[in-house]
């Protein structure tokens, strides 16, 4: 009983599409190499050097909104706190990238030259403790996706274990985003305050602000988000990922065969954190600053928007969906200065009303059945008509 | 004269040209300004960098929060920048080249300026932009600016700590909106201890910081409380408590948006008169007082550079002809008009520089003198801040300002002031 392959349930059944279970079937294949393609070789040669960064921007999101595909669309634990992660990834690069620009040469004319400018602002006249290890580049490296893991995992050991999940789970997850933010405001000798940790210039040496870094960075980048959508396709198809599914339709029945639930919601939480924890980085990268806008409720908000109009279940759908949004946000914004709100709130309204699986909804029920009509009589096996990963519901 | 009103209530877009002509002949000071520049030089004498320039047009950025928290503060900067450009536009532009204005919105949002400021600037090659309001939108979009070496003209009034080659900072950095209104206070009142109330962010800190050095080490008063609350922020109650606790002389607030309007109906409702507690603020404009409600706040001492009361021919001409633009029932406040500064005093240095590049108008700023400015007459100092005086008025139940001290001269700008750091 303890292998869901062999498992009763309906749903479970359904969600284990085929027995061989080979890592990528050719449908994903093919959803891969067009993502990558797309990212890595059609926009570079279509867009010029600003709206590349932009989009580099927006894929930065698309790590949040992957996490959330395993998090909440597999695993069934809805977090509306993504941006806590994707911000202490993003400030731990801000911290390094800071203290490098923060030189005895380049803040001689403030009181205490060699630590960031707003602590100097602030009356502060040595570095805090805790600034201390991103003045190292590998440690850096490090701490940028331990330590919001490390956060996830006490948040979500604390609560998984008294069995808090659901709704209660969610608004916590919200509380947390809204209290980080106030702290962070609050304490702006440290952090920066509202304003964030601004002016950041080099990388080891290395100009970030230059086009030619910009254009390296995007590919990294979109390099790294290839990486992680490929390792959250394996969690997806491995027994782990299956277990996670069972969990969301029924928890008791899977805790009743013998699993720690708890474990693997844990487990879930945290690769979500490491995925946003990433996006957090390239993002400062790429973007030049950090500050407490990301951290908050209505980023984190946004974020599972961006995964819900992509298709929670889908890994491609979720960086398609953040595209589409964020693209529309930047070119509804530069047309309707006044207005564009209005069109992005019509937007997700027409995506929850008309296409409530979202992108990846659209592609499986329309698209994908026409492309491999053929493909599907010459290779039975890819049963392209089953919405794979689907709920049962 | 009520048909007329309508008309003008349809904004800018109305066929509006010829009325606002007319409100122009108000201006007579604008017809002296330099005509020098009015046939046209050739591209390539004023134009080096590749900017947004053609024998025709000029194009200029509008970069402000058009949605969000903000949107209520910064729209009237929008209005102001608009309307001096359609002035400029109908003197007949800056070097013989009409102003197209190409707007983009913040939308309060930090990041999203530093986004837009980059379009506007490598996408669109403005050749000079007007924007940001909050020291956060400001701190975003700066790097960007400098990076791309672009021109903003900033109208806000700030914690000062900044100087840039690619910034013109058309309101008063905090030493000149503090000092001179302490001074008063502690003159004219006997003041000597001070309650600070503030939102938590930069500008409140920093203005507290130097207001704290100056009546303690100068004014030899006492600083009797300090609170910081997070914007936003509504319930002001506790403070309040402390504050009758305290009775300090002077409350000295800084709270800053919608927070003000639960901060003054709560100060009210306590029982606390402003007009027997003195209080002082250095966030309260016209804008404010629209939220606010002049019943809930007359009595209280604001201190800026500019009221819309201010009696003198230039304001009064800008005041008429705002509100022919933008509807009689708007409010002009402090940054409005610093905002409205901002394409004057570039198209005063581009034609000092005879070249719209950033370099040469940038260089050209310092002692650029504005006679014709609504607050009076501003020159722009070496640091790019501009030299202002301070005034100190008195909240009416209407919603407007009674001016009760003017600071005798214009006052040096300071970003890095020696003694308050």
């Amino acid at each position: 009983m303890t292998n869901p392959k062999t498992s009763p349930m309906q749903s479970l059944s359904k969600a284990v599409t085929v027995n061989d279970n080979p890592f990528m079937k050719p449908v994903e294949w093919v959803s891969l190499l067009l993502l990558a393609g797309v990212i890595l070789v059609v926009l570079p040669l279509m867009l010029d050097g600003f709206r590349l960064n932009l989009v580099g921007k927006y894929l930065t999101y698309a790590f949040v909104a992957l996490g959330l595909v395993i998090c909440w669309g597999y695993a069934g634990i809805l977090s509306l706190g993504q941006g806590v992660f994707f911000g202490l990834g993003g400030y731990c690069m801000a911290m390094y990238l800071k203290l490098e620009a923060s030189s005895v040469e380049n803040t001689k004319i403030q009181s205490t030259p060699g630590i960031p400018d707003f602590m100097d602002w602030n009356q502060i006249t040595s570095l805090p403790w805790f600034w201390h290890p991103f003045q190292s580049l590998p440690l850096t490296l490090i701490l940028v996706v331990a330590v919001p893991v490390a956060f996830a995992f006490l948040i979500s050991v604390a609560m998984f274990k008294r069995r808090v999940g659901g709704t209660y789970f969610a608004i916590i997850t919200q509380a947390i985003a809204a209290i980080l933010t106030i702290l962070i405001v609050g304490q702006q000798g440290y952090t920066g305050g509202i304003n964030g940790i601004t002016d950041l210039r080099t990388l080891h040496g290395w100009d970030i602000r230059q086009d030619s870094a910009k254009f390296i960075l995007y590919f990294v980048n979109g390099g790294l988000l290839i990486g992680c959508i490929l390792m959250a396709q394996y969690v997806k198809k491995s027994k782990l990922g299956r277990i996670l599914v069972a969990m969301r339709e029924k928890e008791d029945r899977v805790r009743f065969s013998g699993y720690s639930v708890a474990g693997f919601k844990v487990f879930a939480f945290c690769l979500a954190a490491a995925f946003a924890a990433i996006g957090g980085a390239m993002f400062t990268l790429q973007v030049g600053f950090m500050s407490p806008s990301f951290v908050g409720i209505v980023p984190s908000i946004e974020m599972v928007i961006y995964a819900a109009v992509g298709g929670r279940l889908s890994l491609f759908g979720a960086v398609w969906g953040t595209l589409l949004v964020n693209w529309a946000k930047t070119s509804f914004s530069e047309s309707f200065p006044d207005l564009w709100l209005f069109g992005l709130g019509g937007l997700f309204i027409a995506v929850v009303l008309i296409f409530p699986n979202g992108l990846a909804g659209i592609w499986r029920e329309h698209i994908e059945p026409r492309l491999f009509r053929k493909a599907k009589s010459l290779a039975p096996v890819a049963s392209p008509a089953l919405p794979h990963g689907a709920p049962a519901e | 004269m009520a048909k007329d009103r309508s008309d003008t209530e349809n904004g800018p877009r109305s066929p509006l040209r010829r009325t606002l002509l007319m409100g122009m002949a108000g201006l007579p000071a604008l017809a002296l300004m330099p005509r020098t520049a009015f046939a046209a030089a050739p591209i390539s004498a004023v134009n080096t960098t590749g900017l947004a320039v053609t024998d025709t047009e000029v194009t200029v950025g509008i970069l402000h929060s058009a949605t969000g928290t903000m949107a209520i503060s910064e729209t009237g900067s929008i209005q102001a920048e608009k309307l001096a450009i359609a002035q400029i536009n109908e003197m007949g532009g800056v070097l013989g080249r009409k102003i197209k204005v190409i707007q983009e919105d913040g939308a309060s949002d930090w990041p999203t300026f530093a986004e837009k400021a980059k379009k506007l600037l490598v996408n669109d090659h403005c050749a000079a932009v007007m924007g940001c309001w909050t020291s956060a939108s400001r701190k975003a979009a700066l790097p960007v600016f400098e990076q791309y070496n672009g021109l903003l003209y900033y109208p806000t009034f700030y914690e000062g700590l900044e100087q840039s080659k690619n910034v013109i900072y058309t309101g008063q950095e905090a030493t000149q909106q503090i000092l001179a209104s302490l001074d008063w206070v502690a003159k004219e009142k006997g003041a000597k201890s001070f309650f600070m109330v503030g939102s938590d962010y930069i500008w409140p800190r920093t203005s507290n910081k130097i207001a704290r050095k100056h009546i303690e080490n100068v004014l030899k008063g006492t600083v009797s409380g300090e609170e910081y609350f997070p914007l936003g922020h509504t319930q002001f109650n506790s403070v309040i408590n402390k504050i009758k606790l305290k009775k300090p002389d002077v409350i000295f607030a800084d709270v800053v948006g919608g927070s003000n309007v639960a901060f003054y109906k709560q100060l009210k409702a306590a029982g606390i008169d402003l007009n027997k507690q003195t209080l002082l603020t250095i966030s309260v404009t016209e804008d404010e007082i629209d939220g606010i409600g002049g019943d809930n706040i007359a009595g209280a001492y604001s201190c800026m550079k500019y009221f819309q009361s201010l009696k003198n021919p230039n304001n009064e001409a800008f005041v008429a002809a705002f509100k022919k633009m933008w509807g009689e029932k708007t409010v002009i406040g402090d940054v409005t008009q610093a905002a409205y500064l901002g394409p004057f005093l570039w198209k005063m240095s581009v034609e000092k520089a005879g070249s719209f590049d950033v370099d040469k108008v940038a260089a050209a700023s310092a002692g650029i003198e504005f006679k014709e400015a609504p607050e009076g007459y501003v020159k722009i100092h070496p640091n790019h801040h501009l030299w202002s005086k301070t005034r100190v008025a008195k909240a009416l139940p209407t919603g407007q300002f009674e001016v009760v001290y003017e600071s005798p001269e214009l006052i040096e700008p300071n970003p890095f002031p020696k003694g308050y750091q």
